[in-house]
């Protein structure tokens, strides 16, 4: 095999620079936190489109005021004259609250205002639906350890959870640095992330587990780097049309997929990584070798 | 591996024939076989409100009306109470501990003079729930008779709701239950939300009742919505909103005011006929949920059964009293929960901008595979369109909802659709290296990559699975396409992608094509 590349030379300052990584995204989950939206915050969205494309954010803004919306966040949004208005208070109280709010800042703009788009979350509803997106990530976690344990042996199952943590952890990090948006989209994201990035470890396991009965004397480390190297080829082109396919949803799909694409990008990347470079190294930490496999048929 | 017998060859070709067959309906209209895909709300345009009831004024108006019958049921089996006492959520009273006994028995008896405290055979237990503190009785809804009260006022307010959008007319909605307080509903392509949010909201209880002169007992404060005048109005109900018939919009014959024609039902007749008579004179206030329409006096006897009501309506809001009156009262108050409105123009944009970037993702997807493979880059881009048509297939033979996020699920199958034909490729790569035989080698790679490609395909599937459980509207969509295109996936990475290849390995011994 003439391209070969001696990975297991970087696995120990990988884990090092995953560990900070991981280290410093929970450090801002836990200090800055997450940017939620109002899926899991509560309160109202409007995306707003003028017609008149002079019209800036602080006009909107300006119109806004004294309607008693509480923390209100005016953003561009996409083409110029589309808005992104947020605010904490929503529509349950009153019915008529959006329409009066519409015909509020019609007037104020001085221009009929078109809502594409209006989201409002009570308060219970939201705290409702954060609670079953983590139940459905850590659901999904449970039941992907749950798997790789009937499929292949403990050590392989821990060692893919291991992975599978450092991908969720990174990516929602990632968000929380950036202050980006988490909805309900993003959750979707997370889950999708780590059914993917399961499936790159299962295919280098598969791999791992082929070469541990084939090969006897040879240390884990090193089948752990034929392994990926004899994988290598696959993981980069799927990944790499993965990336395709998602970029153009990223740059073409719109102004609502761009969170939920940019999550997955970000999550597909750092699944291919945590692939070769966490999932791998940890069956040699956890001291798998031929016999491991071998106890386990006898039985 | 190689191997297909002619009968297995022709099936896979009929599955794919019938894909086509039922992707190509929602193409046309046709009337033989009415499935296509149905649009997300986010695509098409629409409303999804969550509306949860509120049933604690209910309670307390049940429990209001058992002070009468309870008072009665206690003087009549002579029980001596005390310091009769009504909250929002029980009744108490003091009664001596010698005669506790007695209450528990009359209290709760089976029989038929019991109208207090009804026995509930469902559930085999009582409406109501005795507690005795010392010598004081608290008479409170048993947990059952809560559950009764809440299943009963929460399927009736979704057949009045449901009652209320059938009148306005919007096409093709949902109205379901969701758990035990909410009731979902979806508007599809509505124009005016906001209209319908407010029929929705209403709980219009409408009350006849007359005016009084002065705060004699028994009445109380409420506000004429005209003029913000403060009206003291008697509590005692001449008419209600059960007693209509019948309401509809009109114009005033004199005015050319919006008005509100009734019709009341016989007993509402009589009743209505009675009051109007021995009371000339007065004012009659019409009160719908909490605020006075209009009082007009009374200037002669209507026994007719018909009446107008007039309250400076514009033509719009006396359509919509007319329907909210038709369709009666909701039991309890209802509360908008969640609301989420996607205006036509956007979800037109979201469908555009959704199948553009499918378009350039699957054609880079396709260039790639081909530059990659050549001539297998050519089997593995047929098995990917072969693929989205049986995805399109599927999704509308089970009449799938497709969504934007929907729309980004098929992309994404496009992206890891590949990866199942790139498994077996880099597997018989590999073989290649160590095996003479090209057939053997396809053989063995196809075979060896088959576990490889199942594990790394049910993991996808669980996500799919449990986003599909714990998502709702457009995230489901999305776990519906990524999970049927893991299907669709292994079918055409196993049959179609391998039946083709093996025309060309059985074809070409000499392995021309093989420079993989």
């Amino acid at each position: 095999m003439s391209n070969q590349i001696n990975f297991s030379k970087f696995f120990k300052i990988a884990n090092i620079f995953s560990m900070l990584t991981i280290l410093l995204s929970i450090l801002f989950l836990l200090l800055k936190g997450l940017n939620f939206g109002v899926d899991f915050k509560g309160g109202t969205l409007l995306e707003i489109r003028v017609s008149d494309s002079n019209v800036k954010i602080e006009d909107i803004r300006n119109s806004l005021r004294g309607a008693e919306l509480g923390d209100i966040s005016v953003k561009e949004f996409g083409k110029k004259g589309d808005f992104l208005v947020k605010f904490e208070r929503n529509s349950n109280a009153n019915e008529k609250f959006i329409s009066e709010l519409k015909s509020s800042i019609s007037e104020k703009i001085g221009q009929e205002v078109n809502f594409r788009r209006v989201e409002s979350v009570g308060p219970k509803v939201s705290s409702e639906l954060l609670k079953q997106g983590v139940t459905a990530i850590a659901l999904s976690l449970a039941a992907m350890l749950f798997y790789i344990w009937i499929r292949f042996e403990w050590q392989f199952s821990l060692g893919s959870i291991i992975a599978l943590f450092h991908d969720v952890i990174i990516t929602l990090g990632i968000f929380s640095i950036l202050s980006l948006e988490v909805n309900l989209s993003i959750v979707a994201a997370v889950l999708t992330i780590v059914g993917y990035s399961m499936n790159d470890t299962v295919v280098i396991y598969d791999r791992i587990r082929e070469n541990l009965l084939k090969y006897s004397k040879i240390s884990t480390k090193e089948i752990a780097d034929i392994s990926v190297n004899e994988t290598l080829s696959r993981t980069v082109i799927t990944s790499l049309t993965t990336l395709l396919a998602l970029g153009s949803i990223f740059i073409l799909g719109g102004e609502i997929l761009k969170g939920f694409s940019f999550a997955m990008i970000l999550g597909v990347i750092i699944g291919t990584y945590s692939s070769i470079f966490v999932a791998s190294p940890v069956l040699g930490y956890f001291k798998v070798t031929q016999k491991t496999l071998l106890k386990d048929e006898n039985v | 591996m190689l191997n297909f017998t002619k009968i297995k060859v022709s099936l896979i070709y009929l599955i794919l024939l019938i894909a086509i067959f039922f992707s190509s309906l929602n193409f046309k209209n046709n009337n033989i076989i009415d499935k296509n895909v149905n649009l997300g709300l986010d695509l098409q345009g629409g409303s999804y409100i969550l509306l949860e009831i509120d049933t604690a004024p209910l309670i307390n108006q049940k429990l209001q009306s058992k002070v009468i019958p309870l008072k009665k049921l206690l003087n009549k089996n002579k029980i001596i109470f005390k310091n009769f006492f009504i909250s929002k959520e029980n009744i108490s009273f003091s009664v001596s501990n010698d005669q506790h006994k007695k209450l528990k028995n009359i209290f709760f008896s089976k029989t038929k003079e019991n109208t207090v405290n009804i026995f509930i055979p469902e559930y085999n237990t009582f409406e109501l729930d005795l507690n005795f503190k010392e010598n004081t009785v608290i008479v409170n809804f048993s947990n059952y008779g809560l559950v009764g009260l809440n299943n009963a006022a929460l399927k009736q307010s979704i057949e009045i709701i449901r009652r209320r959008i059938d009148d306005v007319g919007t096409k093709e909605p949902t109205i379901l239950q969701r758990g035990d307080k909410r009731i979902l509903v979806e508007l599809p392509g509505i124009d005016n939300p906001e209209r319908v949010k407010e029929l929705l909201g209403k709980t219009a209880q409408l009350t006849f009742r007359l005016v009084s002169n002065d705060d004699e007992f028994g009445s109380e404060k409420l506000v004429l919505a005209d003029t913000n005048e403060d009206l003291t109005v008697n509590k005692r109900v001449v008419i209600s909103g059960d007693n209509l018939v019948d309401a509809q919009p009109k114009f005033d014959g004199q005015s050319n005011q919006p008005i509100v024609t009734f019709t009341l039902d016989r007993l509402g007749s009589q009743k209505f006929g009675k009051t109007t008579t021995e009371n000339i004179g007065r004012r009659l206030a019409i009160i719908l949920d909490n605020t006075v329409i209009s009082a007009p006096q009374i200037r002669e006897a209507i026994t007719a059964g018909t009446g107008t009501i007039s309250g400076g309506f514009s033509f719009q809001e006396a359509t919509d009293l007319a329907l909210l009156l038709r369709s009666g009262a909701l039991p309890t108050p209802i509360n908008i929960v969640e609301e989420r409105t996607v205006g036509p123009d956007l979800g037109k944009d979201s469908i555009d901008a959704g199948i553009f970037s499918l378009i350039i993702g699957f054609i880079l997807v396709i260039l790639f595979m081909f530059y990659k493979y050549k001539i297998f880059g050519l089997i593995s881009n047929i098995s990917l369109i072969s693929n989205l048509i049986l995805l399109i297939g599927i999704l509308t033979l089970i009449e799938a909802t497709l969504t934007l996020p929907g729309i980004a699920g098929i992309i994404l199958t496009v992206g890891m659709a590949v990866d199942s034909n790139v498994l077996i490729y880099e597997r018989i790569k590999e073989e290649l290296k160590t095996e003479k035989s090209i057939i053997h080698a396809f053989d063995v790679g196809y075979n060896k990559a088959k576990i490889t490609v199942i594990d790394a395909n049910v993991t996808t599937l669980i996500a799919a699975t449990i986003l599909f459980i714990f998502g709702s509207g457009p995230v489901k969509g999305f776990a519906v396409t990524l999970g049927v295109g893991i299907i669709t996936t292994l079918f055409s990475a196993y049959f179609i992608a391998r039946h083709l290849t093996s025309i060309i390995v059985l074809k070409d011994r000499e392995g021309k094509y093989f420079k993989l």
